[in-house]
């Protein structure tokens, strides 16, 4: 207690304007539940950038899914904040309802499983998510490829993470001082490519757990190398994050894919960001299995969800919020997906600002 | 969705297949990622892989914190 509130202190005597951003869902969550924002000077201001998977993932990706499940007469194996990510018209949940085959699974094992027990059937597994999870992904297709089971596919919506901070660090309308990054990335990755993002772009970067703890030391770990003028990667979060990551995690993930250019919701297309199964594993890639072509960009009106993924505008500040846009009758993904900064501000909003 | 929960593993089988014991209820993963780990090794489990082995005292912290949130977000219901 005595270590939070000396940390507090230090954050607290801080009087440059700073802004501090993080760029991970469970951050995103972690920050709202604790109340640390309230506890900040208002000098310093904490961000939430393109850290939910989902959230980012660009509406001709989401619609490019509908399509799969529209014209195909197949399983759509998927992770359950994917059913009611508004597509065009349309989304998972709406198409089970009219009759599609479409279930949610915890992991690509499930659908492994299900290719097994349905061999006459075609299994796809939605694959989506930042290098914590794209590993398990990588596992799961080459399980499937040693044991030759033919009717299991990925539709893969992968990202990897560092090529979008490079984006957010180049555009000239965010301000950034430095980075809160991602733990459980982290623990994939390792410090490698945020030492190096600190050096090139000159913003300090710190791998950071998920306790009110944890959070106070890396934003402390920021401030302290923001004051010295430093640049680093730090690594706050070193009970559970190896500097050197976990390589077996990384190199399945180099094995099965290879990077292409992808569009993020509020980023635009970033080069060498998604990933797509390679020329070996190209039978296990949906995509190429179904011929579903690249759909158009057609955005959600009004939704301001691509302003809040690069904290241009804090979720209070659309026009929508809380009235035309809730949990219940969300408008966007960032109010869908329970990590997303519009259902994470929604949610832990003190009771009577909700209208 | 990076969210990845801690485990102990309870004993490791064929195809690095292991069971493990997550806050008293015992799943199956695949250790895969963690080639390495060993009966009786904590790992932080993601999508039904361990992705790293921990130590116990991280473990039981980062499980402690989970359950926290969830009663937290039950509350908030
Ligand atoms: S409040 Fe709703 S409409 Fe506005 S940015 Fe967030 S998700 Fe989009």
């Amino acid at each position: 207690m005595k270590y939070k509130l000396s940390l507090l202190q230090a954050i607290q005597d801080e009087t440059r304007n700073i802004s501090l951003m993080e760029v991970c869902g469970t951050h995103t969550m972690a920050i709202a539940r604790s109340g640390i924002r309230e506890l900040l000077p208002s000098n310093i201001k904490l961000l939430s950038g393109p850290g939910c998977p989902v959230c980012v993932t660009s509406q001709g990706d989401i619609d490019g899914v509908l399509e799969l499940v529209r014209k195909q007469d197949i399983i759509l194996i998927t992770f359950g904040d994917m059913m009611r990510v508004p597509g065009t018209g349309s989304s998972l949940e709406e198409e089970r309802s009219r009759g599609a085959d479409i279930r949610i699974g915890y992991s690509p094992r499930d659908a492994l499983r299900a290719a097994q027990e349905n061999p006459g059937k075609e299994v796809v597994f939605l694959g989506i998510g930042f290098e914590t999870t794209t590993p398990a992904i990588g596992a799961a297709i080459e399980e499937a490829r040693e044991d030759g089971i033919p009717n299991f596919s990925v539709f893969s919506l992968h990202k990897i993470v560092p090529p979008a901070l490079e984006a957010l660090f180049a555009d000239a309308e965010i301000k950034i001082d430095g980075l809160i990054c991602p733990g459980h990335v982290g623990a994939v990755i390792g410090l490698g490519p945020f030492e190096k993002l600190a050096s090139q772009y000159g913003k300090p970067c710190v791998i950071t757990g998920f306790e009110t703890l944890d959070i106070l030391e890396g934003i402390f770990m920021l401030l302290q190398q923001i004051q010295k003028a430093e640049a680093r990667g730090e690594n706050q979060y070193k009970r559970i994050v190896r500097d050197q990551g976990n390589p077996v995690a990384m190199g399945l993930i180099n094995q099965v894919f290879e990077t292409v250019p992808a569009r993020w919701r509020g980023l635009g297309v970033i080069p060498a960001s998604g990933l797509k199964l390679r020329p070996e594993y190209a039978r296990f890639d949906a995509r190429r299995k179904f011929d579903i072509p690249e759909m158009e960009e057609i955005p959600i009106k009004g939704c301001a969800c691509g302003a809040v993924l690069t904290g241009k505008i804090i979720p209070t500040e659309c026009a929508l919020f809380g009235r035309s846009c809730t949990p219940l009758q969300p408008v966007g993904p960032c109010m869908v997906s329970h990590e997303g900064s519009c259902a994470a501000y929604y949610r832990y909003m003190p009771l009577e600002r909700k209208k | 969705m990076c969210l990845a929960v801690p485990g102990k593993i309870i004993a490791v089988k064929e195809r690095q297949i292991a069971t493990v014991d997550v806050n008293g209820n015992q799943t199956e993963i695949s250790i895969r990622l963690t080639p390495e780990a060993k009966q009786g090794e904590y790992v932080l489990i993601h999508a039904g892989f361990a992705i790293e082995i921990v130590d116990e005292d991280a473990a039981r912290e980062t499980m402690r914190y989970l359950l926290e949130i969830m009663q937290y977000e039950d509350e908030k219901q």
